[in-house]
């Protein structure tokens, strides 16, 4: 039941993109949507105020000044721009982001997401999640459809600490791909080898299933 | 009597008359723009009771260049304003959650949006404004927000330093900057938000005049102290930052400062 590897979440995810966006990818599995090649021109901006970056360089052809939001060193596209760490969040609150994709903890089926504080935890590590949460035109969220002792994180309310509120559209995961709908999420899509049972026995929160079920086609 | 030259010798010389008690702000996003050899000249220079403000205090990857976490080791941190103040994998541990948990350090949290826009406002004479971030989140608890045009802001306060160590590509010797790349992301809003602003600077100084005007990305009057990184290994000179492996099984998430 392991369903999509990390790198094929990340596929399926990317494949959402339309032409023209511009797209914020979170530290973790999100920056591995950059590596799918898609049909759509993407700009993609990182919260230290790069505007337009390219592949991650291999050791030995990297530029030590430029890097993206996890500290990669990346490549500028064509046409890329810099801006200092106010103007690159004032892009982010004035809504100009297209989506955002978040790595996240808990999402649940009314749009709450968790993502900066782990139970127990004394302080966090917020970073740029909050802003981009609660100001891109959509947030993404791609996770492991459960945690390593097998709880669901797909749930009927977030029990961490939310980074936003009712903002999430579209939750990806190893076992399908998921809309909320404010008391349950639509399976839109679900994983090679994985059945509706095994989806709706791992998550929290009442799956609908609609009669025309697509596969997630990998790449 | 001259005017003060604003290039100094040392770094050494550059923060030793740094007070007790100061409140400091330090630049950098991952390792562009951090002023690692500033930060180590103040490790050797010993004032305590500090406030830093910066994106994170590091400390979690073996091999470390001098970071906040290194000035709360050494007892030198009374407080951290960051948009990190704990580890961002389960796995990790950073040196700062041991000294808050002792009581010794005081740790705000604040999203990294909202701290670059208070660092803004700050520099700018803007004493607080409104922001869409953290509304119905744990921080906003108890906190004022108002509706603008139907939707809820949570007032933000201004976040004025004494002192912003900061990192430049070019200068010229009146102070103009130029950061190369994503060295600039918080280090000119730094400069506006301190009373004294203090430089490291890779490339050798310019003579007023080499840096265009048009081309200036942080003014002369928002810096006031500025000393040439010396060649490695007596100036600290990061490379690339090395890759963390993916973490095994289901950690979904992985964030790095």
């Amino acid at each position: 039941m392991s369903g999509l590897e990390r790198q094929q979440i990340a596929d399926r995810v990317a494949q959402e993109f339309q032409d023209g966006w511009i797209v914020n990818l979170g530290v973790g599995m999100p920056t591995m949507c950059s590596n799918t090649p898609i049909d759509a021109d993407i700009l993609y901006h990182a919260e230290n105020g790069v505007i337009g970056y390219g592949p991650v360089l291999p050791a030995g052809q990297e530029d030590v000044h430029l890097v993206n939001a996890g500290g990669q060193n990346v490549s500028f596209i064509p046409g890329a721009a810099i801006v200092h760490h106010a103007d690159s969040f004032g892009i982010i609150r004035s809504g100009r982001i297209d989506v955002t994709v978040l790595g996240i903890y808990e999402v649940a089926c009314n749009g709450d997401f968790a993502n900066w504080k782990v139970a127990g935890a004394n302080g966090g590590g917020i970073g740029g999640a909050m802003d981009l949460a609660a100001c891109a035109k959509q947030v993404f969220v791609i996770l492991e459809h459960t945690t390593r002792d097998g709880s669901p994180r797909l749930l009927k309310q977030c029990a961490l600490p939310v980074t936003a509120r009712g903002v999430v559209t579209l939750v990806a995961t190893n076992l399908g791909l998921f809309k909320p709908l404010g008391d349950r999420f639509l399976l839109r899509e679900i994983a090679p080898g994985v059945t509706v049972e095994q989806v709706r026995a791992a998550t929290g929160a009442p799956v609908e299933v609609p009669p025309d079920l697509k596969t997630i086609r990998t790449l | 009597m001259a005017k003060r030259s604003k290039v100094y010798a040392s770094f050494a010389e550059a923060v030793a008359d740094i007070q007790d008690g100061a409140s400091i702000a330090f630049g950098g996003f991952a390792y562009p723009g951090v002023p690692f050899n500033l930060i180590a000249a103040l490790l050797k220079q010993g004032a305590k009771g500090l406030t830093c403000v910066t994106n994170g205090t590091g400390g979690s990857a073996p091999d470390r260049m001098p970071d906040i976490g290194m000035l709360v080791q050494n007892n030198q941190v009374a407080k951290v304003v960051a948009s990190f103040t704990a580890p961002t994998r389960a796995s990790d541990r950073i040196p700062l959650t041991q000294y808050v948990a002792e009581g010794k350090v005081v740790a705000e949290l604040v999203p990294q949006g909202t701290l670059a826009e208070r660092l803004r406002a700050a520099g700018c004479g803007i004493p607080a404004f409104y922001t869409p971030t953290a509304v119905g989140t744990e921080l906003a608890e108890g906190r004022e927000t108002r509706v603008f045009g139907g939707r809820e802001y949570l007032l933000e306060e201004a976040l004025p330093v004494d002192i912003a160590f900061i990192r430049a590509w070019k200068a010229d010797t009146a102070g103009n900057l130029l950061f190369r790349r994503s060295q600039r992301n918080f280090n000119p809003l730094m400069a506006m938000a301190a009373k004294l602003t203090i430089v490291e600077v890779e490339e050798d100084f310019l003579e007023p005049g080499a840096i265009d005007p048009d081309e200036v990305h942080t003014a002369s009057i928002f810096v006031h102290r500025m000393v040439k990184i010396p060649a490695a290994p007596e100036g600290l000179w990061p490379g690339r930052r090395p890759e963390r492996a993916a973490p095994p099984g289901n950690q979904a998430k992985e964030k790095q400062s």
